[in-house]
């Protein structure tokens, strides 16, 4: 059991689907959405969120930097 | 745990610098402008000098980078940023000055504006983008591209025969006496974006030390101009702008 968990909340509106974040992600949390946003582009989102550790390499790639990160660590025993 | 209980502000890790305005960046989807200005403007809120940088802008996609980082901003001639920030410098001398271009602004029409301003050591830092090939007007031949690479006006390839060798201009620069840090980094890879800030870092320090030019080529991708999806244009960057164009610092003082 992963002793982190992370989140990661996507700017829909201003992703322009390029998919690096995707790329990035070291436990392939991250894929872009079926559906489109206001500009026709094929959002970034957490397809596998059980798996974020918060290390927030996708932020660190994303050239339009609308990747916020959270990250909590768990408690021993929960 | 569910989503939402982490998804709360006390446990925010990472998120948009201050420096960057919420402007929607007008670069392509996976352009490396985007990581650059983000991670200059994580430096110039960690350093704590937004009201003390001033930055002049080229000719070519970053024309704009003033709506995108909130810091004073000076648009220059094409080619020409160099020469108004020795000005900039000079008149401002504790002002941390840097230059941010392309390799059709620096390495073509710029290229006696950056060599002088490099051997003068003036104190300002240059960043220098380069993704081998003319990305604002259309994908033509640029000075950087690769032998055999297929531009709008090289449809066969590049041929040393007929357009010369890919001009290696940071190789040139780390000769001239005047700059104190000469370097190559990319940003495709969190490991790559990690080192390049550090080495913004360094060049800025530089410049509040008064030590001399600071040069910072970033090998970049141009997914437009290449004709491929960004993903691959980052592949294809590591296999083919890499060898020619090694990442590393050149010279450090």
């Amino acid at each position: 059991m992963a002793k982190v968990r992370g989140a990661i909340v996507v700017d829909v509106e201003k992703c322009k689907g390029c998919g690096l974040c995707a790329v990035a992600c070291p436990s392939s949390v991250i894929a872009l959405a079926k559906e489109v946003n206001g500009k026709g582009y094929n959002y970034a989102y957490m397809a596998n969120p059980e798996a974020c550790i918060g290390c927030a390499n996708c932020a660190m790639v994303c050239p339009d930097s609308i990747i916020s990160v959270y990250k909590v660590k768990l408690e021993a025993n929960a | 745990m569910d989503v939402k209980d982490i998804i709360k502000e006390e446990n925010l890790v990472y998120s948009k610098s201050k420096v960057l305005t919420d402007n929607i960046m007008h670069y392509c989807p996976g352009c490396t402008h985007g990581v650059v200005h983000k991670i200059i403007a994580e430096v110039i809120e960690e350093m704590g000098i937004q009201d003390k940088t001033i930055a002049v802008s080229p000719v070519g996609c970053s024309v704009l980078a003033y709506n995108y980082l909130d810091i004073d901003w000076q648009e220059a001639a094409h080619g020409r940023a160099p020469a108004i920030a020795t000005a900039i410098s000079r008149l401002h001398p504790e002002k941390y000055v840097f230059t941010y271009q392309g390799d059709g602004d620096l390495a073509s029409i710029g290229t006696a504006e950056i060599m002088h301003a490099c051997n003068r050591g003036e104190n300002i830092t240059v960043i220098f983008i380069n993704n081998a090939i003319y990305g604002m007007t259309g994908g033509q031949m640029a000075p950087t591209t690769l032998e055999g690479m297929k531009t709008a006006t090289t449809p066969y390839g590049r041929r040393v025969d007929l357009n010369g060798y890919p001009l290696k201009i940071t190789e040139l620069i780390a000769q001239l006496p005047g700059t104190c840090y000469v370097t190559r980094q990319s940003g495709h890879t969190p490991a790559a974006v990690r080192k390049l800030k550090k080495a913004i870092t360094k060049a800025f320090e530089n410049t509040g030390k008064n030590k001399g030019t600071s040069f910072i080529e970033v090998v970049s991708t141009c997914n437009s101009g290449w004709k491929m999806p960004p993903v691959k244009a980052n592949e294809w960057m590591v296999e083919n702008m890499f060898p020619f164009y090694p990442l590393g610092d050149m010279k450090d003082e």
